[in-house]
């Protein structure tokens, strides 16, 4: 191949088209040309492949493409990956020099993506790569790390509500002596959460992680408890909010068709949708409550509003749902702050009108 | 009594008494002028305490009592047992955190190189500047991790005489420990001693690691000849250290030794990883009910045919009951099976014939299945062939989102004497997907309201959004939905899902990526 080398912005482009339209040929070849034409494997990884993953994310909750094609275009996005990384230097692969790590998602957690992509980065860089994937039970993890000695576990989270399970994870590795790097959006933007679940580390991206790992991050020797890490949990809330998530549902749907007539009309289809909004709330607020943030909350209904807004559902039932849902806490005062401050946060953005009045 | 000066003016007999075996008999200790100075000068700090120090050998704390004409009278009261009590019990408190800690980080670790990196750096924070550990040989080579006080731990792998350390033989046949005064420091060979080591060996302790019936190594305890050699405390100490991470070691071993044979057991159990064969794309996913295990009562495999004009076998199927016992029956259906692939276009012969031998196992659980015979024609369209033995029916989703259910059915086998069966016969055009799954899936309990029947209608309307999707896509997203709808926590059944797509476009060759053909057929959403 000839001319000068594509752009990191062309390529993503020609990726994006190749990727929705669901052609995994040309998707290859995307990849595939770039690598003939100079680019790094890293590079094309991080800086192309990523970014049509991040756009396909984007796209859907924009409702530009549905569900299937999200799907669709992931599963041909993760088939580029294996080309690139398989082919793109002739099948050789560094020596793992570096040492051995284990790269996997929480527990629950179905977006494997950014966990495959710092594995090949890792890989790429020389180390040996144990590559979990998605969906790994703790137990699992935890029997991986006697089985193998890792130098470090690498721990990647999508959705914030695994935070609790990711917790486990962490505490689970450490009391083994194995130290986590934490990474991925369920842990904030700026690491808090891994901070605050006791992570060794964060790192903000695969080549952030690979910077970790070449630090050298030190193995933990004293265990801690859960609880050392979260005191505000001896409050019960979360507990409490967790446990109680069906029977809040349930009502909170009931009360809500009582003050909101339109709901009666619905299928039951369109009101099993509404209770899974409703048990979304619910699961933000237990993680909220976990982690003792309320911007966990508040940012997850930001983006809902903005996801139903696109697909032209009013968010303002949503306020009602929340109206109701804090006449169910009253006894749980961080659960009542922390929904009156989610309801405040949609009212604040419904209009500018309101807007004013509330901020 | 101190003079304004500082200087002894006067004296009682226990304080003569004192002073008498002092150098220098008038002047008081330091400690004793500094605080005869600053209450003179009423700078005295009353948060700061009664002064107190060193008489001689003794401890004392001063109180004083002004007599007049600037001078003072200091009362020394004798507190050397209790400073030396309070001493005690300050070194057992660090001992005993020291040794909680120890512990705990010892036994930590289920893995035995782990475990032996660990066990040695310790006893270099604790009981010596260098330590060796040596674990019983495998073959002729032993397993030697060399420590020395704030270095890396380096682990090999080598040919020693054990003989050549006096004691060490002993200690990894078992034998009691022999007292270090006995060892000649002068004695110990190069490889026993860490790189780096600062100078001769000056002391010695070689101290067997006990484990669980058999011995599970040893240690060798190193002190270069300007330390001490080991108190009979210290060695006293290196036991108990020893025994613990010898137990440490033990447990890991044990460990170790069981997830290889349960590794090497449950291999043939696993599911296989799927892909394209012969033109025709498979997918399959897999969840365990529990999910500290990896195999359970579901089960799938594909069988290609011996070329692309034979029909590939595929069978999806759900043991009764859960865990090792069921996966331990899936093994034998599957070996059935696949002893009966060239039987495999007959499904309801190859029915009978599991039928058959089920019956007569000493099992008494029956399962369900799904066959299906696959071929790819040469129009691209796949034709399917499939049965149902007591198995929930296979859908079709088609490209355009329709969901078809095929009317296959029949008895489940290995609970009576005859089976029955219909095989159904359909046609996948590329970019339809046919789905075989067990009832794990529908049967998953949970749902925002809880404690409902995730269902065959819900996947029905969940896969008509799946239109056109990738197997593997589809095998996830069925698998996520399933995992989603449950309650966290809860307890589910096994779940498997097995995808069998026509490839939308693409050569017949199938199983590599053509390298930018222009003739193949195109697809937009």
């Amino acid at each position: 191949m000839s001319g000068p080398r594509a752009s990191a912005g062309e390529l993503g482009e020609a990726l994006w088209k190749a990727v929705t339209d669901g052609d995994e040929y040309d998707a290859v070849d995307v990849v595939r040309g770039a690598l003939a034409d100079g680019w790094q494997e890293e590079d094309l990884l991080l800086d192309v492949v990523a970014a049509v993953q991040a756009r396909i994310g984007v796209e859907w909750a924009a409702d530009r493409i549905s569900v299937a094609q999200e799907h669709a275009a992931t599963a041909i996005n993760e088939r580029v990956i294996t080309a690139l990384v398989h082919h793109g230097s002739g099948g050789a692969r560094p020596d793992a020099v570096r040492g051995r790590v284990t790269v996997s998602c929480v527990d629950g957690e179905w977006h494997a993506f950014p966990a495959r992509l710092v594995a090949e980065t890792l890989r790429l860089r020389g180390w040996q790569v144990d590559y979990l994937g998605a969906q790994t039970p703790t137990p699992h993890l935890v029997a991986h790390q006697h089985h193998t000695n890792s130098d470090a576990v690498l721990l990647s989270g999508s959705i914030p509500t695994h935070l609790p399970r990711a917790h486990t994870a962490i505490t689970a590795c450490r009391s083994v002596g194995v130290p986590v790097v934490a990474g991925g959006r369920a842990f904030g933007v700026d690491g808090r959460y891994a901070r605050a679940l006791g992570a060794d580390a964060w790192a903000p991206d695969a080549r952030g992680a690979a910077a970790v790992l070449e630090a050298g991050p030190e193995r933990p020797t004293r265990v801690r408890q859960a609880i050392d890490d979260l005191p505000h949990l001896a409050d019960q809330e979360y507990s409490m909010v967790t446990q109680s998530r069906a029977r809040l549902v349930k009502e909170t749907l009931t009360e809500l068709e009582r003050r909101f007539p339109p709901l009666r009309e619905y299928s039951d289809a369109q009101r099993e949708r509404t209770a899974e909004d409703l048990a979304h709330v619910v699961d933000f607020l237990a993680t909220a409550l976990y982690v003792d943030a309320v911007e966990v909350f508040t940012e997850f209904l930001g983006w809902t509003a903005d996801v139903l807004s696109a697909r032209n559902v009013p968010p303002h039932s949503l306020v009602t749902g929340l109206d109701i849902l804090a006449d169910r806490l009253h006894d749980f005062p961080r659960a009542l702050s922390t929904v009156r401050a989610g309801a405040a946060h949609l009212t604040g953005r419904t209009g500018p009108a309101v807007t004013d009045t509330v901020v | 009594m101190l003079d304004s000066r500082g200087r002894i003016a006067g004296r009682n007999r226990a304080a003569r008494r004192l002073t008498a075996s002092s150098a220098a008999s008038d002047v008081p200790p330091s400690w004793l002028a500094e605080a005869h100075r600053r209450h003179v000068a009423g700078t005295s700090d009353p948060t700061a305490g009664t002064p107190a120090g060193l008489f001689g050998s003794r401890s004392f704390e001063a109180r004083p009592s002004p007599t007049g004409g600037g001078r003072v009278a200091w009362w020394l009261l004798d507190r050397t047992d209790l400073v030396a009590a309070h001493e005690t019990v300050r070194e057992t408190r660090e001992r005993a955190d020291a040794t909680s800690d120890l512990f705990s980080t010892l036994l930590s670790s289920l893995n035995v190189p782990r475990c032996a990196e660990v066990a040695a750096r310790m006893a270099t924070d604790h009981l010596a500047e260098a330590a060796v550990l040596i674990t019983p040989p495998a073959g002729h080579r032993y397993a030697v991790t060399h420590a020395l006080r704030g270095r890396r731990v380096v682990q090999e792998t080598r040919q020693i005489d054990p003989l050549t350390v006096p004691g060490l033989d002993e200690a990894l046949r078992g034998f009691p420990p022999v007292p270090a005064r006995w060892i000649n420091p002068g004695a110990i060979p190069d490889w026993a001693i860490p790189e780096g080591f600062s100078g001769p060996v000056g002391s010695v302790l070689v101290t067997p690691l006990p484990g669980h019936g058999v011995p599970a190594g040893a240690l060798i305890l190193l002190r270069s000849d300007t330390e001490k050699g080991f108190s009979p405390e210290e060695e006293v100490f290196a036991r108990l250290f020893a025994s613990r991470a010898g137990t440490a070691l033990s447990a890991a071993r044990l460990y170790s030794e069981q997830t290889a044979i349960t590794g090497t057991l449950t291999r043939e159990l696993l599911p296989p990883p799927l892909s394209r064969v012969h033109g025709v794309d498979y997918a399959g996913r897999y969840r365990t009910a529990m999910d500290h295990e990896r195999v359970g009562g579901d089960f799938y495999d594909v069988h290609p045919g011996p070329d692309e004009s034979a029909e590939t076998f595929v069978a999806l199927g759900d043991v009764a009951g859960k865990g090792l016992d069921a996966a331990v029956l899936t093994g034998k259906i599957r070996n059935t099976l696949h002893a009966l692939l060239p039987l495999a276009s007959d499904h309801l012969r190859v029915l009978r014939m599991l039928n058959g031998a089920l019956l007569t196992s000493h099992h008494a659980r029956f399962a369900t299945l799904v066959l299906a015979s696959v071929k790819r024609q040469d129009d691209g369209a796949v034709r399917l062939r499939l049965t149902s033995a007591g198995h929930l029916p296979p859908l079709v989703v088609r490209a355009d989102g329709r969901v078809e259910e095929t009317p296959t059915q029949g008895t489940l086998v290995g609970a009576l004497p005859k089976v029955t069966a219909r095989t159904v016969e359909t046609e996948l055009a590329p970019g339809d997907t046919c789905l075989l799954y067990t009832d794990g899936i529908t049967e998953a309990r949970g749902g925002p309201l809880g404690d409902e029947m995730f269902g065959e209608e819900r996947l029905r309307q969940a896969l008509e959004g799946c239109g056109g999707m990738p197997g593997e896509a589809m095998v996830e997203h069925v698998q996520m939905l399933a995992a989603q709808w449950l309650e966290p926590g809860s307890r589910h059944d096994d779940m498997a899902v097995v995808a069998i797509g026509a490839p939308r476009g693409g050569s017949p060759a199938g199983g590599r990526a053509p390298a930018g053909d222009g003739g193949r057929a195109r697809r937009t959403p």
